[in-house]
């Protein structure tokens, strides 16, 4: 035989699941989010998801050919992920150059800074949405009406989210039960009628989503259940001591991005512990954290601080929670 | 729900092509090699010399010292030299080149394909005989059975585990041979539980593998002392650790044996070997080799003899598909990869895989993106996402902490691999120069 064989060590075969079918998967399972916010916010909504996901990739792309003069990997999906991310945490009327900016942003210093896929401590896009919030505290936080505000981009009429109105209500000594009759119901706040960021207002489109990757497996049930699970027990105490005072835990889990953060910005797996036991602490850590600002902090909402405070304890967590070795209890020799 | 080990695993593809073929008989090749070095531990000294003429049967290396095994000639014929061959791996190893003349077996064999189930020998003389027959364990790691066989001070064996799991995709040796000798696996089986000292045997099989777990039951009904395990598919359950782990629930401790916990395991092969080495007299000269390939005309379970070159074994199953890309010695998970077709097999050759071109050539790597399948499939408890850039920066002492040692070259983190990163290369790397430091502190 003349042809030259391939030699290589074992294994000789690999799974099908690669890094372009995860980020696709992820990509994939927010469509029903999208529809809805295209649905809820119309032409706003549709500017904001283009701008941010094609301005994410350009940057990675400008920045992997002229600055890191490496190879171009913006097929793997992963910039277009951090860009459909970013506008899922942001409002429908913020002006387009604000966008751009958070996806330089997210980019540039929440992801290539450190050296691109799988090398960043935080998450690109909460990276992003805080560095705007921070900036630009006044545009980031007016949200436009739901539906009625469809035909219009930055001069769409604006409201309060529902967390907004309760902190604003709590501030001024109004009792929960009375502001609560204002803000649209449970069943409303599920399906996704309320202000708010573009990809955190349909709690069914999230789900969805939530149950196509446990499908598809590209992420485990841990971290969103856990973290959710945390947020409810929290605030189901302290509705339960002063039903007066605080909203209910399914309220709590409705609104504000409990939701979009525990499956989609929580789970994402670069930033994430490696080991089951870890992504619990890791989640419960978000959780509680969440329920403190929103109860006892200024935002009116916490889950992108919680998440970024908890991305930096992660190399912590992985280098004291290990996973159990096989045979490692049992004493020898 | 079926026994299995708990840890990790992964569900590769079965592709058991040749899973209902019959055992055929390997036409003899015109000339073999064979190794003197097919076993663990040192390689035998050879006792012939170019010219002398062999009988099938015949000792023709003798093993040196207690971690070797014996040699004998698989054909008859003349020796036409004692030369180097590659290996398997690789690497140059002594082989005797006999010329094939007849088939001329030694008178001591018996030849006669019936069943004997008369066990006339003590558990001393079945070790002896064991010695004498060249007997190393078939499943692939080749570690002499002699050795396997003599608990060392202050252990005992309680049990023992036969190894009929296969797990590995493509491979159908094991499989063919219970179906078709699930008797005499049978015998062999009280054989080494009688040189153990036993009275308990567990026979796992997995349960892909339907019809022989049934049949092996049946049989199991006609012997004292054993037990037939169905268990459920997942690999690596063929590795020691994790069989006894899923038959008797027990963890071998980290650095140790399955004596450790009282067992010794060995391959369905093996048990068969042990079986014709005592009812038969015969020596281990042939073995049970799957050729194999999603391309490949006919593939098959081959009666080989030793030291047959591959090439011989890929013509009677059809000869090399067109678009071949890579031939592999053993199963795709953890066989090794050959550079020519005219290595011989040996004794711990279970099967030839030949993988098509597109199959072939690995998967550019791509940054780790910390997804944690690696660590969430490995069956030892590692990190093996860890362990990579950690070896590749020779940072020993931290290799060594993160209980690198433990690792049994699986493959199931490289598999597994979203980025298609070669886990395992490295871990292997780092394994072997952590081994070498581990081993001068012993000196």
């Amino acid at each position: 035989m003349s042809k030259l064989l391939t030699v290589s060590p074992s294994p000789h075969i690999g799974s099908d699941q690669s890094v372009q079918e995860l980020m696709y998967g992820v990509i994939l399972s927010l469509v029903p989010a999208l529809l809805v916010t295209l649905y809820v916010f119309g032409i706003g909504a549709l500017i904001v998801v283009a701008l941010s996901v094609f301005s994410c990739i350009l940057f990675e792309w400008g920045i992997q050919k002229y600055l890191m003069k490496s190879e171009i990997r913006i097929r793997d999906g992963s910039a277009a992920v951090t860009g459909l991310l970013l506008a899922f945490n942001l409002p429908s009327n913020l002006p387009w150059w604000m966008v751009v900016l958070g996806a330089l942003f997210a980019i540039g210093i929440g992801k290539m800074t450190y050296g691109g896929l799988g090398n960043n401590p935080f998450n690109p896009a909460l990276v992003g949405r805080v560095f705007l919030l921070i900036s630009f505290p006044v545009q980031m936080t007016s949200w436009p009406l739901p539906v009625v505000s469809r035909m219009h981009y930055l001069d769409a009429t604006t409201g309060a989210t529902p967390l907004g109105l309760l902190k604003e209500a709590v501030r001024n000594g109004e009792a929960v039960p009375e502001v609560m009759k204002q803000i649209p119901d449970h069943m409303q706040l599920f399906l996704g009628q309320m202000g708010g960021s573009l990809g955190e207002i349909s709690a069914l489109a999230l789900i969805i989503g939530f149950i196509w990757l446990l499908y598809k497996r590209i992420i485990t049930w841990h971290i969103p259940v856990f973290m959710v699970g945390t947020i409810f027990v929290f605030t189901g105490i302290l509705w339960w001591l002063n039903p007066v005072r605080n909203a209910t835990p399914v309220f709590h889990i409705l609104t504000g991005g409990v939701l979009l953060g525990a499956i989609y910005m929580a789970t994402d797996l670069v930033t994430s512990p490696m080991t089951r036991a870890g992504m619990i602490l890791y989640a419960a850590g978000i959780g509680l954290i969440t329920v403190i600002i929103r109860v006892y902090g200024a935002y009116p909402e916490g889950v992108s601080f919680a998440i970024l405070i908890m991305n930096a304890f992660v190399p912590l967590i992985n280098k004291y929670i290990k996973p159990r070795r096989f045979g490692e209890e049992v004493k020898h020799g | 729900m079926l026994r299995t080990f708990h840890k990790g695993g992964i569900h590769p593809p079965d592709t058991k092509l040749s899973a209902h073929q019959p055992i055929r008989d390997l036409p003899l090749p015109g000339s073999v090699a064979v190794l003197l070095s097919q076993h663990m531990g040192a390689p035998a000294r050879a006792v012939v010399n170019k010219g002398d003429a062999v009988k099938t049967g015949q000792l023709i290396a003798r093993g040196e010292g207690f971690l070797s095994s014996h040699v004998h000639s698989p054909v008859s014929g003349t020796v036409a030299k004692i030369e180097e061959v590659h290996d398997v791996s690789g690497y140059r190893r002594q082989a005797v080149y006999i010329d094939v003349l007849g088939d001329d077996w030694e008178d001591s064999i018996i030849r006669d394909g019936t069943l004997d189930k008369n066990i006339r020998s003590d558990g001393e003389e079945i070790l002896k005989k064991i010695v004498d027959a060249g007997i190393v364990g078939l499943g692939g790691a080749t570690f002499p059975t002699h050795v396997k066989l003599s608990v060392p001070r202050g252990k005992e064996a309680t049990c023992i585990i036969i190894n009929g799991v296969e797990c590995e995709p493509y491979l159908t040796a094991d499989h063919a041979l219970m179906l078709e000798k699930g008797e005499e696996i049978m015998v062999g089986i009280q054989l080494l539980k009688k040189a153990l000292h036993v009275n308990k045997a567990y026979l796992g099989i997995e349960n892909n593998k339907q019809d022989a777990v049934e049949h092996m039951q049946r049989l199991a009904c006609g012997f004292e002392g054993i037990e037939v395990c169905e268990l459920q598919v997942k690999y690596p359950q063929g590795g020691e650790k994790q069989l006894v782990q899923a038959i008797i629930g027990r963890e071998v401790p980290s650095g140790g044996l399955p004596i450790d916990v009282g067992v010794v395991v060995f391959n369905v092969g093996t048990a068969f070997a042990v079986y014709e080495a005592l009812q038969k007299n015969k020596p281990l000269i042939e073995r049970i080799v799957t050729v194999t390939g999603r391309h490949l005309k006919q593939p098959s379970n081959f009666r080989t003899r030793i030291g047959t070159p591959v090439s011989v074994l890929i013509d009677a199953a059809g000869g090399i598909p067109e678009n071949t890309g890579k031939i592999i010695s053993g199963g795709p998970m953890m066989g090794k990869a050959l550079s020519n077709t005219e290595v011989p097999v040996v004794k711990g050759t279970s099967g030839i895989l030949i993988l098509p071109e597109e199959e072939s050539a690995r998967q550019t790597s791509q940054p780790c993106i910390r997804c944690a399948r690696c660590l969430s499939v490995c069956p030892m408890g590692l990190e093996p996402y860890l362990l990579m850039p950690l070896s590749q920066q020779n940072l020993f002492d931290r290799l060594e902490y993160e209980h690198i040692m433990d690792c049994i070259e699986c493959g199931s983190c490289s598999y597994i691999c979203p980025a298609c990163r070669p886990l395992l290369d490295y871990i292997r790397l780092g394994k072997s120069n952590v081994g070498k430091i581990i081993r001068s502190r012993k000196k």
